[in-house]
């Protein structure tokens, strides 16, 4: 029975929150990789593309909810996402053409496309921040739980609760969903190999015949659709506020570089250990070593760093990564 | 030099004599800085009490009493000792409504109010280190110590008959204070504090942080933190995740927000904050609003208060000389006598030169205990079918 509570217990504290943190990274890292591999910078405007896509998204939620369209026990934001992404997109296609697209005729350094996303995602925020606020908002309005604590005791009896939210469990079916389409893309079909030739080798690509207008359009698409889903799906799991996405751009980019930047799978397997990390790393465990250990009555929580340290952690394995395996767990390119 | 000798000492003769004087006080808050919203009403309430006491004409006798701004800035601690300065050696002020916040007080107290023997009246410093800091005696404030409000979450929480407790607090000098004389005056009555942790406001997801509080456990979970920040984040978390069904909310969660986002599903949990009941606020309020001001604003009325007490004491005292009066301060506050409210400083000036002994109840109740500072009520209140209801003041 204790070994069942014990699992109960880190099931409800770390497997779930840790796994449905995962996806959402990893969704956040396929953008910031994609853009890296096929454009060749890395984009500092992510994180601020995902506040804005979500923003759009509620935008529209909200117009929805007026209308009296709700997708039932599913949150209503399923339904506005795809017309979120299509402005997403269209924003980042409207960014890259007034901006990045005079860089790239110039052929700029990669680092001088860095600073230039560094100024994208300024005029992005603050454009987030213009259209819905500064305040914390939550547009979750499906059914909240697959399982509830009650429920959960109801059924079985054991003292530790577990709960499942829907929006975790849509979380995860999302993504999953998405990371399919993205590989049945990207190996698949026409345009997908065509990115996949460009980001290889640029002049081998161009003189193949590929057009890189095509791809860099497609690629703007793809991000964007990224960038909103993954952000949606942040908000609705956790809550939305203007500049939270801003500070998931540390645990994205490390995510990515873990896995190794440029790598799709990479960037999946990184998330998911970013964010396992992370919760794990600042869990007590004194609970769980209690349960297994019943002569054991820790004094302390059994705690290796403090919930303060959170964002330390992504940083701390992203240096280690940097310094010992550069490419990453994944052979990505060299950063 | 005999004519310069003999001119000296009618000088002399005359100051000593009694006549009608100017009495100036000092304003002393933070007019510029973080606070500075807060700080035009409670110079307002101060300069209320006083002019309401000029008016009359019966302070000692017929004393007028002319009220002296200064900025305390409320982070600048230079800034403020310089202000006070300023007021007591040029302006000449037998005593200071003041200082805002607990830095500014403290250094203004030590700098200058000691140095000089300036009486200090603080209507808004709620630091727990003034209490026990050496004031000769001058000192005195008219809002609680936050050890008084961790004092009282400890009373509140052991008559629920819960034992134990995890505690998560906003990481800033409130949150960490407040959570700190929580966890001393409940460890003292014999309470188990399970685990105390901060939480930083304004972050997006804080399950890792509901996690280690739901291993460290306990019968409630104490949320020193802000409704509209992160204390509604952890509050979420817990509750999603079944952690815990009890909380404690101290002031910075009660508020009509928390009632609109959790309602129901916090329905036996309780709380505390700083509040005043009845006549005297009320008097109060009203007399604010024909004023012209917001005497809701925080700690309005406790410098309303602050002010009116230091005038009352000086003609108690029957001087109007800190070194004096500063010793009448308590026992004008505390009674027994007959009660007076505000709106009647003038019928307090009477009885008080009639010899009849009164208890300045004020706007906020006021009551001195320990080293010269307000017991202060509280508002205890639990949440009953999804809404904030008062239990009772204590």
């Amino acid at each position: 029975m204790d070994v069942i509570n014990a699992l109960v217990a880190l099931t409800n504290y770390v497997i779930i929150p840790a796994t449905a943190y995962g996806a959402q990274l990893a969704l956040g890292a396929l953008g910031v990789t994609l853009v890296y591999s096929i454009l060749r910078f890395s984009n500092f405007a992510h994180g601020d593309t995902m506040a804005l896509g979500t923003g759009i998204v509620i935008l529209i939620t909200w117009g929805f909810q007026s209308l009296g369209i709700t997708l039932g026990p599913l949150p209503t934001a399923l339904l506005a996402l795809p017309f979120g992404i299509v402005i997403t997109a269209a924003l980042l296609l409207g960014t890259d053409r007034t901006v990045y697209r005079f860089y790239r005729k110039v052929r700029a350094a990669p680092v001088v496309l860095v600073m230039v996303s560094v100024g994208v995602m300024f005029v992005m925020n603050a454009l987030t921040r213009f259209l819905i606020g500064v305040d914390q908002i939550n547009f979750d309005d499906g059914v909240r739980f697959v399982i509830s604590a009650r429920q959960w005791r109801d059924m079985t009896g054991l003292s530790e609760p577990l709960t499942l939210r829907s929006t975790q469990v849509i979380t995860v079916i999302t993504a999953v969903a998405v990371m399919v389409l993205l590989f049945w893309f990207l190996n698949r079909t026409r345009t997908g190999k065509s990115m996949r030739a460009f980001s290889d080798n640029e002049d081998l690509a161009l003189l193949s015949g590929i057009d890189p207008n095509r791809v860099v359009t497609v690629t703007w698409i793809i991000t964007g659709a990224l960038a909103t889903i993954a952000g949606t799906l942040y908000g609705l799991d956790k809550s939305f506020k203007a500049f939270t996405y801003f500070q998931l751009l540390l645990p994205i980019f490390a995510a990515a570089i873990v896995g190794g930047i440029g790598s799709p799978v990479g960037a999946i397997l990184g998330g998911f250990v970013i964010s396992f990390s992370e919760v794990g790393l600042t869990y007590a465990w004194k609970k769980v070593a209690t349960y297994l250990v019943p002569a054991w009555e820790p004094d302390g929580l059994v705690q290796l760093l403090s919930t303060d340290y959170k964002f330390a952690v992504s940083f701390t394995i992203l240096i280690l990564v940097l310094i010992f395996r550069p490419t990453g767990l994944l052979k990505g390119k060299i950063v | 030099m005999k004519k310069l000798l003999l001119a000296s000492a009618a000088i002399g003769l005359c100051a000593g004599a009694s006549y009608a004087d100017e009495i100036k006080m000092g304003v002393l808050l933070g007019f510029t800085g973080p606070l500075e919203s807060l700080a035009p009403a409670m110079a307002q309430g101060a300069e209320m009490a006083i002019k309401e006491v000029s008016d009359s004409g019966k302070l000692l006798d017929g004393d007028t009493v002319t009220p002296v701004r200064g900025d305390s800035t409320c982070v600048d601690a230079a800034a403020a000792t310089a202000a006070a300065e300023t007021l007591v050696t040029s302006d000449g002020v037998k005593g200071i409504m003041g200082a805002m916040c607990s830095g500014a007080t403290t250094a203004v107290l030590q700098n200058v109010a000691m140095p000089n023997g300036i009486v200090m009246i603080s209507p808004s410093a709620t630091s727990p280190a003034l209490s026990d800091m050496e004031d000769d005696g001058l000192f005195f404030r008219t809002a609680p110590s936050d050890a008084r409000q961790g004092e009282v979450m400890a009373d509140e929480i052991m008559e629920k008959g819960l034992s134990s407790v995890a505690v998560t607090y906003t990481n800033n000098d409130y949150g960490k204070g407040l959570a700190d004389s929580f966890q001393k005056a409940f460890e003292a009555q014999g309470g188990t504090v399970t685990i105390s942790t901060a939480h930083e406001d304004g972050k997006g997801d804080y399950s890792a942080e509901v996690g280690s509080l739901a291993s460290a456990g306990g019968d409630a979970l104490a949320v020193v933190g802000y409704v509209d920040q992160g204390g509604s984040g952890v509050l979420r978390g817990a509750l999603d995740t079944g952690a815990f069904e009890t909380f404690i909310f101290p002031d910075g969660m009660v508020s009509q927000t928390l009632e609109d986002n959790f309602g129901s599903e916090i329905e036996g949990s309780f709380g505390q904050l700083p509040d005043s009941e009845g006549q005297g606020m009320e008097t109060y309020l009203s007399m604010a609003e024909s004023a012209g001001y917001d005497g809701s604003s925080a700690y309005s009325g406790a410098a309303y208060d602050g002010a009116a007490l230091m005038l009352l004491a000086m003609q108690a005292a029957g001087s109007s000389d800190p070194k004096v009066y500063k010793d009448k301060i308590t026992e004008i506050a505390n009674g027994p006598g007959e009660k007076i409210y505000p709106g009647e400083l003038a019928k307090a000036l009477e009885l008080i030169a009639a010899g009849t002994a009164i208890d300045y109840e004020g706007a906020t109740a006021v009551n001195m205990i320990g080293n010269g500072e307000a017991a202060g009520t509280f508002r205890e209140i639990e949440i009953k079918d999804g809404k904030i209801e008062t239990v009772k003041y204590r």
